[in-house]
């Protein structure tokens, strides 16, 4: 029994994401093998989290980020190493790749899994996020070769007890034109800058901020704390910041060490965005937001009057 | 430019989330229904690309009868045909619902389809992208900026921080989220005609899937009372010395 599990990059090492979708191949029993498109393997990462084989596409035979050619490559390996199941995070590209997978061979392709298990006849039971993770659905997938993303901020990443012997392979994928046909044209702009989804800090700022000009003590305090700003849905869509910064069911799912919500009342599709968060903090006028019963720690007041005062504390500390 | 835009109707989930005795779907005693922000902004979309390029918009649902409440909202918004692909109360899956909405397309004819990235509901991600493959069209996910024009489409998204630009010959399939733009509301000669709009219906064959619900649950809850550290300012040492011990501060 073989698992197929497409790696994203962060850098030179594997994205946070995808060591949790390995965490969750690995779960399944069987050899846990890696496809990348890179022209190194992290192989120190990938062997610590039971990667026993790992495919490389070099950019020499694949540049860029193309979907369906990545599928294309995916359905290859699979046939090649037997497997039955693959595998990825499930981010844009992740499902965005499995899905046409799915489409080129048929299969059905089960998103945003949690949990995995082979009910040893060839099928596997599953639980997976349904409303953005507001309600988890048991479901069996009967396929000949399961196609699963992992949720992103539900299954934690653990590496195996003992590292696996790992060995390299380089693939050379055999594309048609129309393979290429649509492809990530990606430009910097904008890069650099650290990412909603993957910062280890996020200050969150909702209606209580008031408009658009409150959010410069949020900022400060966000860049003291080595994180980034992130809102609520009335923030966006009253146009007081970008909608990249949003938080919920439909922006950004954050999985940060601490959300610091600001003047957040914590409604459910906002709590979908950052109940993958390790800690959180709420800075709420009312005692009874909701934001409470899903914070570890709150301060009861105003935020234009705490978010300076910490700002300052954190400065002469 | 001829674009068809796919909404689903889903309930709309207000301050809880509930399921119906039978674990078989959302208890919507206490809700009303709507599609999801992203088809929103779908319908705006393609509005906004015909007001410029002229053309027409067309909305499509396949749901059971009570979803031509949504494709009124649609119209009301600016699209000019509806159609009902009636389910008959049956749930299709993304392979079916894609098959379904292929055979409207070759029978019509459109020069983009837009979709929801996810629907709000299933979140199955894939019903664009088999969509795609059923017409052998090009497709684009997860869009947040567009630019069409009579030949093509550039569509844009973020990636890690960075930006990713996707040029696409037309036809095409797009999906689009929240973001793209911001919707109108309805104005009231809008609504006017959404209400004596005639809706064209069919009704598409279903096929069981490899993936098969067995029942949906609340996630066991990790709700708990937060530890209040203070009031106001007052607050401000024992959050400093919480942010210390979580780690926080470098
Ligand atoms: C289909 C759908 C999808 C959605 N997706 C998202 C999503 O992705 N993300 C999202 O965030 N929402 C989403 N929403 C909206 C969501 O339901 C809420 O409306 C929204 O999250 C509320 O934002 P808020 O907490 O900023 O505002 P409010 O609910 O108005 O809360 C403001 C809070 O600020 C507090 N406050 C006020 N003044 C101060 C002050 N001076 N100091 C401290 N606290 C103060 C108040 O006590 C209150 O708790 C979605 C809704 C739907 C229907
Ligand atoms: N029953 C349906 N009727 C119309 N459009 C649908 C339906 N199901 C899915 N879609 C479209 O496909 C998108 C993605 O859905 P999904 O792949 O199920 O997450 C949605 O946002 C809709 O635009």
């Amino acid at each position: 029994m073989t698992a197929l599990c497409l790696i994203e990059l962060d850098g030179a090492e594997p994205a946070d994401v995808s060591l949790r979708a390995l965490t969750l191949a690995r779960s399944l029993g069987g050899d846990v093998n890696a496809v990348l498109f890179a022209d190194a393997a992290p192989q120190v990462t990938l062997a610590s989290y039971g990667v026993t084989a790992a495919y490389l596409v070099e950019p020499s035979a694949l540049e860029g980020y193309a979907p369906l050619a990545w599928a294309r490559v995916l359905a290859a390996l699979a046939a090649e190493t037997g497997a039955t199941a693959v595998l990825a995070a499930g981010t844009d590209r992740g499902h965005e790749v499995l899905a046409h997978l799915g489409a080129i061979t048929a299969l059905p392709m089960a998103a945003n899994c949690t949990q995995v298990t082979p009910d040893g006849q060839g099928a596997h039971r599953l639980v997976r996020q349904r409303w953005a993770g507001l309600l988890l659905e048991d479901a069996v997938l009967e396929a000949p070769v399961a196609l699963l993303t992992v949720a992103t901020d539900a299954v934690p990443a653990v590496s195996a007890e003992t590292p696996a012997a790992i060995q390299v392979h380089v693939h050379k994928p055999e594309l048609a034109e129309a393979d290429l046909r649509v492809r990530a044209a990606e430009s910097p702009a904008g890069a650099g800058g650290m990412s909603l989804a993957t910062a280890r800090v996020v200050v969150g700022g909702g209606r209580g901020v008031g408009g658009p000009d409150g959010f410069a003590p949020l900022e400060e305090l966000a860049e003291l704390l080595g994180g980034v700003v992130g809102v609520s849905r009335v923030v966006t869509s009253e146009g007081w910041r970008p909608h990249k910064q949003q938080v919920g069911q439909t922006g950004t799912k954050i999985t940060p060490e601490l959300y610091l919500a600001c003047g957040i009342s914590g409604a459910i599709q906002h709590i979908a965005g950052c109940a993958g968060a390790k800690h959180i903090i709420a800075i709420n006028t009312d005692p009874g937001a909701p934001i409470l019963a899903h914070a570890d720690y709150a301060v009861v007041g105003d935020l234009h009057q705490v978010i300076p005062a910490l700002v300052t504390a954190l400065r002469t500390r | 430019m001829d674009i068809l835009v796919c909404v689903k109707r889903v309930p709309t989930v207000g301050g809880k989330i509930a399921v119906t005795p039978d674990g078989q779907e959302v208890d919507t005693r206490m809700s009303g229904f709507s599609v999801s922000p992203h088809e929103e902004c779908a319908v705006e979309e393609a509005v906004q690309i015909t007001e410029r390029l002229g053309g027409t918009v067309s909305v499509l649902t396949l749901g059971p009868e009570a979803s031509v409440d949504q494709l009124r909202d649609a119209l009301a918004l600016g699209a000019g045909r509806a159609m009902l692909l009636d389910t008959g109360g049956r749930e299709f899956g993304p392979i079916a619902t894609a098959a379904a909405i292929a055979a409207e397309v070759r029978e019509h004819g459109y020069d983009l389809v837009l979709l929801g990235n996810e629907a709000a509901d299933t979140g199955d991600y894939q019903v664009g992208i088999r969509l795609a493959h059923e017409l052998g069209w090009p497709v684009a996910t997860g869009i947040k900026n567009l630019s069409a024009s009579p030949d093509r489409v550039v569509a844009r998204r973020e990636y890690r921080g960075a930006e990713e630009a996707y040029e696409l010959a037309l036809p095409a399939v797009v999906t689009v989220k929240e973001g793209i733009n911001l919707p109108r509301y309805p104005s009231l000669p809008g609504r006017l005609r959404a209400k004596r709009a005639a809706i064209e219906r069919s009704s598409p064959a279903w096929a069981p899937e490899g993936l098969r619900k067995e029942a949906l649950r609340v996630p066991a809850s990790s709700q708990h009372q937060a530890t209040v550290l203070g009031n106001g300012v007052d607050a401000v040492p024992d959050l400093v010395r919480v942010l210390d011990e979580l780690g926080v501060l470098s």
